[in-house]
């Protein structure tokens, strides 16, 4: 079945992800959750065909199974006729699983960066074919300095970051606008546990915040926007300084 | 992290503590932190948070929040029947439903609460007269069991474990999904009446009155009062409006920010709010048209509302006493309370249709009485004293509710226990399932 337009949710199962899938399907969106977990993205789109009566189905896709990509861009293709695209899958093992195994640290770079490369390069040609559509990249604080504590997933986050720089030149001129979210702690498994207090937002106010900025065309934007001061000051730290951090 | 200390704590706030907590959203990720609960320490799953005491706690053990398993699997308009994961809120409902002219039929008076937390306390709404208790609107529950076996379970296939379940405090295991039949209403709102009742005997036969006559009645007493005035309070009444629409309502909220100084709830300042809300409904009565947020819940109004009992908490009590003895019973729990002159705002009293489905589900035929005390020194004290005069009425008290009930007290009031604790020993052997409650009712330790 062909929809007129739809939400590709790539990384359908975690929190933000699912939080935006509800946020796009609530506010008219057909949605395509496209991730490992069948069972779940399942369970998925029948909860956004219950509450919204959206079209929604479930795509198996994995981020590390590159060769992959180019066949699932295929089968996405006959399923909308326009087709917007959030990238919210990542990996962030510990720092210190990583010191003690570093195949832990290759596997976050594979699928935070090399497996989102890899599927929006797949993507470029549908997209420009469309002539319009949105497309949001969820990197992170993290990506913006290398720190002490976790600087693997940091250092795959700003390769994301600068990938989705070229990648909004790229599709300007097809029509397509880009939007990279840089969000800070947001109350989601990755930081479940963690004592940041106020500072801790939550998957759907981040997830209405990047529907929004994606409707608005806006290129960067930090979640909550507190973050765009709080790393303002951590980049003009300089690297003499830096170093001795802990954090 | 699958696993963090995390701070949580009843609704009232007096048991509490630092918890191991899991908060899967998934639900390979639910059977994979079950697998990794310890035997005797053992794991309980927690809802929004709103039983009062210690339900849904396990400070010695492992904590499974439940709450990011929201979705809503299935809806078959033609029957009414929705197929819903436990995380699932009286609230998601009310949003996703009451537009299209659907309802929760038996519901706690949050909205908050969920659909796990439901099942697990088998929870009544102010029409249990007319339709029972949420346990009797299930068609199934989907039961992880500590074995790491998934069931669907009706009453019909697996009779004594769906009773254990329905009201089971949780302890027969994880509640992946449920079939919930919701029930058709006209509109969005109700047409409220509400008058005044001058004491208790004016009170009990209004209510013994509107049992039979409204689809919603609750009472609302001032727990201050005393002498010729003993049981004063408000009687609502409520029936669908078929006049009104079906429109999407926002909830407006307000939320207490900081914990109220201990001393902010007094006699005086209590007893000002009871009396202003007693003369608030004139002495001829009154009649208006609210919506079921409102009615269902006027507290959700107000965020975290248990704030204003300051931090360190307060109990709620809730009891039913039987139809024969609730007079003579309900009597004596007011001049006990009132005579310990124990700020409470208003108590809650309604009256209740039947016994639930559950094991050790709370309803009964007889009328239930429910009041908050702030804690201060003697109050558990004068709990107790409220424990031995229900006995002695023949009632029993509300495990939702409850922080400080005696092992004996639970034995002795609810007689299918030994039955609950026989299936226990069946499907959790090795205690992988356990709660603070549970250590403390000894629900776990006493089969011979």
């Amino acid at each position: 079945m062909t929809v007129e337009r739809a939400w590709l949710v790539l990384g359908g199962s975690s929190a933000i992800a699912r939080a935006f899938a509800r946020v796009a399907a609530e506010a008219g969106a057909d949605v395509i959750l496209a991730g490992r977990d069948i069972e779940d993205l399942e369970r998925t789109a029948r909860d956004l065909q219950v509450r919204y009566g959206r079209t929604a189905e479930a795509l198996a896709f994995d981020a590390t199974d590159f060769a992959s990509h180019r066949e699932f861009v295929e089968r996405l293709r006959p399923r909308a006729k326009r087709l917007d695209v959030l990238v919210a899958f990542g990996l962030m093992p510990g720092q210190a699983a990583i010191e003690a195994d570093p195949a832990l640290g290759v596997d976050a770079i594979a699928a935070t960066y090399t497996g989102a490369a890899s599927v929006l390069l797949q993507l470029v040609p549908l997209l420009e074919a469309q002539g319009e559509g949105r497309v949001v990249v969820i990197g992170s604080v993290a990506g913006d300095r290398g720190r002490l504590k976790n600087y693997v997933y940091g250092s795959a986050k700003a390769g994301l970051h600068a990938f989705a720089q070229g990648l909004r030149a790229r599709l300007f001129r097809a029509g397509v606008q880009v939007t990279t979210i840089k969000p800070g702690f947001i109350d989601t498994a990755m930081t479940f546990g963690m004592r940041s207090g106020p500072l801790m937002a939550s998957p759907e106010a981040c997830a209405r915040a990047c529907l929004r900025l994606a409707a608005s065309g806006r290129e960067v934007a930090y979640y909550p926007p507190l973050w765009r001061i709080i790393m303002l000051i951590i980049k003009l730290i300089p690297e003499p300084l830096m170093k001795r951090m802990t954090f | 992290m699958s696993w963090a200390g995390v701070e949580l704590a009843g609704w009232g706030r007096t048991s509490r503590g630092v918890m191991t907590a899991c908060r899967p959203e998934r639900l390979s990720e639910v059977r994979a932190r079950l697998s990794e609960a310890e035997p005797g320490r053992g794991l309980i799953a927690h809802g929004a948070g709103r039983a009062y005491g210690d339900a849904a706690l396990n400070a010695q053990g492992r904590v499974m929040l439940t709450r990011r398993l929201d979705r809503m699997l299935a809806f078959d308009p033609a029957t009414g029947l929705l197929e819903a994961e436990p995380g699932v809120s009286f609230a998601d409902l009310l949003e996703t439903f009451l537009p299209r002219g659907w309802l929760a039929p038996a519901t706690p008076g949050t909205a908050f609460a969920t659909m796990g937390g439901a099942i697990a306390n088998d929870v009544h709404g102010k029409n249990h007269d007319r339709v029972g208790s949420f346990g009797d609107h299930l068609a199934w529950i989907d039961l992880l069991l500590p074995s790491g076996e998934t069931m669907r379970i009706t009453e019909a296939s697996h009779p004594r474990l769906f009773r254990a379940t329905v009201g089971g405090l949780g302890l027969t295991g994880i509640v992946t999904g449920l079939g919930l039949r919701m029930m058709r209403v006209p509109s969005g709102a109700v047409r409220v009446r509400e008058r005044r009742c001058g004491d208790l005997d004016s009170f009990l036969s209004a209510l013994e009155e509107a049992r039979t006559r409204a689809t919603y009645s609750v009472g609302w007493i001032d727990g201050l009062a005393r002498g010729g005035a003993l049981g004063r309070g408000i009687l609502e009444t409520a029936e669908p409006e078929p006049s009104a629409e079906l429109a999407r309502e926002r909830a407006r909220t307000l939320a207490v920010p900081i914990d109220l100084p201990g001393a902010a709830l007094n006699p005086a300042t209590v007893g000002l709010f009871n009396a202003a809300y007693f003369r608030r409904v004139p002495e001829n009565g009154r009649e208006r048209v609210v919506s079921y947020r409102g009615f269902l819940y006027p507290l959700d109004a107000i965020h975290d509302w248990n704030r204003i009992y300051g931090r360190s908490g307060f109990y709620q009590f809730q009891c039913v006493l039987p139809d024969a003895s609730s007079g003579a019973g309900l009597r004596s729990l007011l001049e006990e309370i009132s005579r310990a002159g124990r700020a409470s705002f208003l108590a809650v009293l309604k009256t209740l249709g039947g016994e639930g489905r559950g094991l050790l589900s709370f309803p009964m035929r007889g009328f239930t009485l429910a009041l908050d005390f702030p804690r201060r020194s003697g109050v558990e004290e004068l709990l107790a004293r409220l424990e031995q005069l229900t006995l002695e009425h023949g009632g029993r008290i509300y495990l939702a509710k409850d922080a400080v009930l005696s092992a004996e007290g639970l034995c002795r009031m609810y007689p299918r226990l030994p039955e609950f604790q026989s299936v226990l020993e069946e499907v959790d052997p090795e205690r992988l399932l356990n709660s603070d409650m549970a250590r403390r009712l000894r629900i776990r330790e006493r089969l011979a």
